[in-house]
């Protein structure tokens, strides 16, 4: 199933489709070939094992059985520390020279890939100012919407939802400044609660939140039941690499004073492999992936296939 | 308010008409643009037809006056952008409105190529034209008066150094062409009212205009403070609401008592812009302390060749423009430009032979820089090219066709382009040196420039007012502009000043420029605005 689904994601890119030319100067590489990727199923035991993911760490009991978790305030994947890190500095978010700064830069190069990856899913036309018009799509850990306004201007119906209240209530005050955003609907929840109500979506995105969850195979599983049957899921974080230590860690929080001092773990961080796995186990298999590169001289991002830092991930419902 | 809103949205998704309206029929003529005479039947022909597709857009546009991009200012560049827009899959949706009191832009005639031609031209370059054809322009402006030429000699009064360059050495059918700014403003008109583009003309002038309340600005302080009432309760109050909704966009005021909104202002108001003013941005640069007579001159024979000498007080270039007409744009000092705009036909006509041909030095001629040069493009093997072409003397000037203008000179640069939700393009960011016929072809490079960032932007559902995205078109064009007004910048001053014996480098500068066939061409296509770094490849 995996190689079958990684050779189609390869095809993908080697098909002449006429996609936008940004696209095509700016290819995506292909990260997991069949090599790589048998190698990894190999390797998953231990790469389970130590040093333990947070999967492992706080073992929930199974979703959807409904009947143990009523109340309103247990949420299964949600790590309530790192939810208060984020109320802590939710007035910066759209202060494109604050805490978020980083978000604001990559925010182009990241809805690119979600721009062409979705385009071509749900066949629209990637030249129209428009194209996610008619599509329903929820914006899991929305944070101040940075990621919900322009999917909202693309044409999209959207639901951005965050544990954060105070977050939810500054996207909503940041998006009714638009006519174009103020048809957001914010909720304050998690995606687990949201699968209660069964509710489904065209298309699930969660960016930059998996690497703050407490259980990441069950916030996947409730990424997966949001989706609709032949919808799809991106999903982008940070790889655990020893670059992504340097960068994200020691360059952002420490040295460029971009993110607040212990804003990430890097041992909660999931390598490229381990999420494509645990996506897999979600039932949703990847169908392409990207890097995004930070360049420091033009303070620009770029696609790239180096996805030793950020990556994203673009998937759909697995058969299974 | 927000019902409304959302109606008015929907109406505009259904109604993707092309609608130009015009409000405040009123116009006052003014000389010296785009204007056609009386306007004739056709035109009028055209408004009535247009009145029944705007009808929707007038009720919903003088109610609420909302767009996404209002352009200040409907000059080359302001209509230039607005056609780029149009032309743009990713951009043809978007609402725009053109403010310009220029009556000009209420007509919609091809201009007739028998009159005389008007004496403010441009020098459109090979890169201009190109993308006059990517925007569905150049088509008109073919249909009307304009001189391609394809020879071009610059020399200087010592009668030590000429150059002339040709199409040819860098394999081109012609070095540029050279179009009046009535043809060039007119077939921009006619091409956006050919478009499925959503355009609203006010006749009017900007008079001031006011930002988003600071309630829903961006930013941590205001933040904080809308927060502090949020935080009472989780429901926003009518009042809240309703300031936020207009929180977003720019008020406009005009001169004829109406008012606008927009989510981006553009300033293609000119090198005295009112935009750039009132958005604080700041400008350098110095006055010239020279000025530009221009006018348009007839020949006895046809000219296809854009000739221009270096004089004493400045340069004097004759452009053609069409049958027996060519234009002059002479500088001097103010003094002199009042003399010689007041000056009998006569002797004005004699003054431009005279600094044509023989007047205030020789012809160049083959001097021993000629033998060096030679030697040294043969050393280099260089010499392959048609390097050496004869020097030419201008067709004589025959008679003065139009009235004689003069304006002040100034080299002027904005220090930012932008602002949040404001941009500057045109003269209104940048004013350089004539003397290479850059100006509006730089300002065409904004526009071209602007236009593809804010495709850019609504690519990816980016909000077209934020800074982050205009500051990508200001560090694309400051590069390329501040390149050229040095250069220009430069030989202004290597020319505004004489030097004796440094007179002999400087034509050492022209004689490498004729001699040495890859420099030459380097200098050509920059010209020609096909390369971004003429001194570096
Ligand atoms: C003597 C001379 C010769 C030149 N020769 C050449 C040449 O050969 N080649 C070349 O490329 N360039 C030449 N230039 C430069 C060229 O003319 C300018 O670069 C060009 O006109 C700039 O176009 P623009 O649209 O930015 O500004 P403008 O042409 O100045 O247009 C500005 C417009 O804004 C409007 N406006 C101003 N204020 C307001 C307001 N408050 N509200 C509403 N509307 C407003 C005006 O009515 C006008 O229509 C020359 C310039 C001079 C002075
Ligand atoms: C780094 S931010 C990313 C914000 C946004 N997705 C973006 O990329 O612009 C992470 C956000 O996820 C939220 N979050 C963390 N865990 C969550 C969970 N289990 N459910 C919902 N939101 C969560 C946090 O409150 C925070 O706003």
């Amino acid at each position: 199933m995996a190689r079958r689904s990684l050779h189609l994601f390869r095809d993908l890119y080697r098909s002449r489709d006429p996609f936008p030319k940004p696209f095509l100067q700016n290819p995506i590489a292909t990260l997991l070939h069949p090599a790589i990727s048998s190698a990894l199923l190999q390797r998953r035991s231990h790469a389970f094992a130590a040093p333990p993911p947070p999967a492992m760490q706080n073992p929930k009991p199974s979703n959807g059985s409904g009947d143990e978790n009523k109340s309103p305030t247990f949420h299964s994947s949600l790590n309530e520390a790192e939810v208060a890190k984020f109320s802590a500095i939710a007035e910066t978010w759209w202060d494109f020279e604050g805490p978020f700064k980083p978000l604001h830069l990559m925010n182009p190069t990241r809805i690119s890939f979600v721009r062409s990856t979705l385009c071509r899913h749900f066949k629209k036309d990637p030249y129209c100012a428009r194209p996610f018009q008619g599509l329903k799509i929820i914006d899991v850990g929305c944070g101040g919407g940075i990621l919900s306004e322009p999917l909202a201007r693309m044409g999209a119906t959207v639901t951005g939802i965050d544990a954060a209240e105070k977050n939810i209530k500054i996207a909503r005050i940041h998006a009714a400044s638009d006519p174009l955003t103020s048809s957001i609907e914010y909720i304050c929840t998690t995606a687990e609660e949201l699968v209660k109500g069964n509710k489904k979506f065209d298309a699930v995105i969660s960016l930059e939140v998996i690497e703050h969850v407490a259980d990441t195979l069950e916030f996947c599983k409730s990424l997966a039941a949001l989706t609709a049957p032949t919808g799809a899921t991106v999903i982008s974080t940070i790889n655990r690499s020893v670059r992504s230590y340097a960068t994200a860690i020691i360059a952002a929080e420490y040295l460029l004073n971009w993110l607040p001092k212990g804003t990430h773990q890097w041992s909660r961080f999931l390598t490229p492999e381990e999420l494509v796995l645990i996506l897999q186990r979600a039932s949703i298999s990847v169908q392409e992936m990207a890097g995004f590169v930070y360049n420091p001289l033009t303070g620009e991002w770029s696609l790239s296939d180096d996805t030793s830092v950020n990556f994203i991930v673009f998937g759909t419902k697995g058969s299974e | 308010m927000m019902a409304a809103l959302s109606t008015l949205l929907v109406k505009r998704g259904i109604a993707r008409k092309v609608v130009a309206i015009i409000y405040n029929l009123n116009v006052i003529p003014r000389r010296n643009f785009c204007s056609v005479d009386a306007g004739g039947g056709a035109h009028s022909n055209l408004r009535v037809e247009k009145a029944q597709d705007s009808e929707e857009k007038v009720e919903m546009t003088t109610e609420s006056g909302q767009h996404d991009i209002a352009i200040v200012g409907g000059g080359m560049v302001g209509l230039a952008l607005a056609c780029a827009l149009s032309s743009i899959p990713l951009t043809k949706h978007l609402s725009v409105a053109i403010i310009d009191s220029n009556p000009a832009l209420g007509l919609r005639t091809c201009l007739m190529k028998d009159d005389i031609p008007d004496s403010r031209v441009s020098t459109v370059t090979p890169a201009t034209i190109s993308f006059f054809k990517e925007i569905g322009a150049w088509e008109y402006v073919k249909q009307q008066r304009h001189a391609f030429f394809n020879q071009m000699q610059v020399w200087d009064y010592t009668g030590l150094g000429y150059t002339r360059y040709n199409a040819r050495d860098v394999g081109k059918e012609c070095l540029g062409c050279v179009v009046e700014n009535k043809v060039l403003c007119n077939s921009l008109l006619l091409c956006l009212q050919e478009k499925d583009f959503e355009k609203t003309i006010y006749p009017a002038r900007l008079t001031s205009m006011s930002f988003r309340s600071k309630y829903a600005s961006a930013g941590t302080g205001t933040y904080q403070a809308s927060n502090k009432s949020i935080s009472s309760g989780t429901t926003l109050s009518d009042d809240t609401s309703e300031q936020i909704h207009h929180g977003h966009l720019v008020k406009l005021d005009l001169s004829n008592g109406k008012s606008l909104h927009a989510k981006l202002v553009v300033g293609a108001d000119g090198a005295k812009s009112r935009i750039r003013e009132i958005a604080g941005l700041k400008t350098t640069g110095w006055n010239y302390s020279q000025s530009a007579v221009i006018c348009t001159v007839e020949h006895t024979v046809e000219n296809h060749c854009a000739w221009q000498r270096f004089l004493p007080s400045g340069p004097i270039a004759l452009l053609p423009i069409g049958d027996k007409f060519s234009n002059i744009v002479w500088t001097m000092s103010p003094e002199e430009s009042l003399r010689h705009k007041s000056m009998s036909k006569d002797d004005f006509v004699k003054a431009v032979n005279h600094a044509l041909d023989y007047g205030y030095g020789p012809h160049p001629q083959s001097s021993f820089l000629d033998h060096y040069m030679e030697r040294f493009s043969r050393v280099t093997r260089h010499g392959t090219l048609s390097t050496a072409e004869y020097f030419e003397v201008p067709p004589k000037v025959t008679n003065v066709v139009s009235e004689r203008l003069a304006f002040p000179l100034s080299l002027m640069h904005a220090r930012d382009y932008a602002s949040e939700q404001v941009v500057l393009i045109g003269d209104a960011a940048h004013t350089v040196h004539p003397l290479a016929g850059q100006g509006v072809n730089l300002g065409f490079g904004d526009a071209s420039a602007l236009a593809k960032v804010i495709a850019e932007g609504v690519k990816v559902g980016t909000n077209i007012g934020e800074l982050s995205l205009l500051k990508q078109y200001e560090k694309e064009r400051k590069a390329a502009n501040v390149t050229m007004m040095a250069i220009l910048d430069g030989f202004q001053k290597a020319y505004s000043v004489d030097l004796g014996p440094i007179n002999l480098l400087r034509a050492a500068a022209f004689h490498s420029a004729q001699y040495i066939a890859p420099l030459k061409k380097n200098i050509i296509s920059y010209a020609m605005g096909e390369q971004k770094w003429p001194l570096f490849s």
